[in-house]
């Protein structure tokens, strides 16, 4: 974990109520796709953590959905403006669990994290199928950005105004040896059921800290309490505990 | 003997600042990023005699100048903070830790203090009498001054190393349990522990945190908090530790000046992950602004 101060490069709006703000700065602690960073905001208390969508050797980019007084705030900051970021947060993704062809599953904001991680597997010479779940046509984002990486992308919608109708478990590929998901835990436990394969699953909860000082976020799983900010957000399939 | 130094129950410390419990975890998590030896001491995580998972999530929330937490008291349990977190911290800290004691009755903390009491690395006994967010157990202690005197009563017998005894501020007359404290025998105390707080989510029109309501600790608590240990110091012929959205050095100063020896820092610290390296830096200089020699000669200075 580094501490730092980023200037912001970046402020655009991609929907209505979601924007990609790119980070100029020591990126340096950031190593694996599926980490986040954690960003002070003035007026507000808590840091707000946000997962990281790419970064290049001195900005990190996130991709994040206005939903609270923190998220409101930074939609309206301009290029230039400041922002003191703690980075390289959380376990992140391990590629090394997929073999040859990896699906990756995401759900509305979840959809950012699988960016990088696309990028890294397909770098290691695997086949990355995509599947990018919304709720309608209006909400969409990032294919395009998939796409031009080369991965085989498809995008579903609830009501079935772009793409195939449904939800991501409904356009899953006929083969794949590894599965990575990220997004809102209905739909984590759909493809918790739905996929036979090993995995990793990203989640999310409400933070103090975010670097696992105060024990805010923690859950149970197969191998014991772990912490979503520091053991977490990405655990295995197999470690899964679902409480209800 | 430098500047900044300050004696809590015969053990001196380099510097009054000290990470408070719940906050800095078994400490070597913030040894990743900084030499924590540079520290007084720090308190660590709240140990009970088993090990808790503690609350549902989500355990926090946000507040204007502040948080809210609901943890309730996870830890390992005695046995494994003996046998697993105490070597991994020796690897990263010399110095004597302050080891924070939770329990849901009075044979709990005896038997939680007794183990750690035994433990070579311990300084300091902090006996928690005022979690907020346990049923049962923590606060339930620590809101008459019988019960306060009965727990104090039992884990000072029960160990030889000093007993310090952390106050809740969710009390009618907080001088009152400071005072029964003292006469059963406690070395120092500590306050204040969170204040009983609670947020509501419009969108969902429920409880923000799982538990419903939670301790709110940050700035927000800070007059309070220095109101308490003004009191209390005023009160007592004990060394008290104050804490209570301490955030920077001018505000450890304030602590000092109100009657505290040593100052703990909580939240902060899960916000800024570096203040208490940061505050003990600045110390020198904001004392040299307000003409002080030493920390020590400051201590209860306001009356």
């Amino acid at each position: 974990m580094k501490q730092g101060i980023f200037t912001i490069a970046e402020n655009s709006a991609l929907t209505s109520n979601v924007f990609r703000m790119k980070l100029v700065g020591d990126v340096s602690d950031i190593t694996t796709s599926g980490q986040f960073i954690n960003i002070k905001l003035d007026g507000l208390y808590l840091r707000r953590p946000i997962s990281v969508f790419d970064r290049d050797d001195d900005s990190v980019t996130v991709i994040y959905k206005v939903v609270g007084h923190g998220t409101e705030q930074m939609s309206t900051m301009k290029v230039g403006e400041k922002l003191d970021v703690l980075t390289g947060l959380g376990n992140g993704y391990d590629t090394s669990l997929c073999k040859e062809h990896a699906v990756l599953l995401g759900g509305g904001v979840g959809v950012p994290p699988l960016y990088m991680l696309a990028k890294t597997l397909i770098n290691e010479g695997k086949k990355v199928s995509v599947v990018l779940g919304f709720n309608t046509k209006e909400e969409i984002f990032c294919e395009e950005d998939f796409k031009a990486l080369g991965a085989d992308v498809k995008v579903t919608t609830v009501d079935g105004s772009y793409g195939i109708k449904g939800f991501v478990t409904d356009a899953l590929p006929e083969s794949y040896d590894h599965f990575f998901t990220c997004g809102p835990e209905p739909m984590l436990k759909a493809v918790y059921r739905a996929t036979d394969t090993s995995g990793q699953m990203s989640f999310e909860e409400r933070m103090g800290c975010g670097f696992g000082a105060c024990m805010g976020c923690s859950c149970k799983t197969l191998t014991g309490y772990k912490r979503i900010c520091k053991d977490g957000p990405v655990m295995l399939k197999e470690e899964i505990l679902w409480e209800d | 003997m430098g500047r900044l130094n300050v004696s809590l129950c015969g053990i001196e410390l380099d510097n009054p600042i000290i990470p408070a419990s719940g906050t800095f975890g078994y400490g070597y998590e913030y040894a990743d990023l900084y030499d924590i030896n540079i520290l007084g001491t720090f308190s660590f995580k709240g140990t009970t005699k088993d090990p808790r998972f503690g609350n549902p999530t989500p355990r926090i929330a946000e507040c204007y100048s502040g948080m809210i937490n609901a943890v309730g008291l996870q830890n390992p349990g005695v046995e494994k903070v003996v046998s697993e977190e105490l070597p991994k911290l020796k690897k990263c800290f010399d110095k004597k830790v302050m080891a924070n004691v939770g329990g849901f009755s009075v044979e709990e903390y005896v038997y939680t203090a007794r183990m750690l009491d035994k433990e070579e690395q311990v300084g300091w006994i902090e006996v928690n009498i005022s979690c907020p967010n346990v049923h049962g157990g923590g606060i339930a202690f620590g809101t008459s001054p019988e019960n306060a005197a009965v727990i104090t009563k039992a884990v000072k017998e029960a160990v030889r190393k000093p007993v310090i005894v952390k106050l809740s501020p969710n009390v009618t007359d907080i001088v009152a349990i400071a005072k029964a404290v003292e006469k059963a025998g406690a070395d120092a105390i500590s306050l204040i522990n969170t204040m009983l707080g609670m947020r509501i989510d419009l969108k969902t029109k429920k409880p923000v945190i799982a538990n419903k309501m939670g301790g709110f600790s940050g700035p927000a608590i800070f007059p309070v908090a220095l109101r308490m240990v003004y009191q209390v110091a005023n009160a007592v012929n004990i060394p008290v530790i104050g804490m209570g959205g301490v955030s920077s050095a001018e505000d450890v100063i304030e602590m000092m000046l109100a009657g505290a020896t040593a100052v703990q820092i909580g939240a902060a610290n899960l916000v800024d992950p570096y203040i208490c390296k940061d505050i003990i830096e600045k110390l020198p200089q904001v004392m040299d602004k307000y003409n002080i020699d030493n920390l020590k000669d400051i201590i209860g200075e306001v009356k």
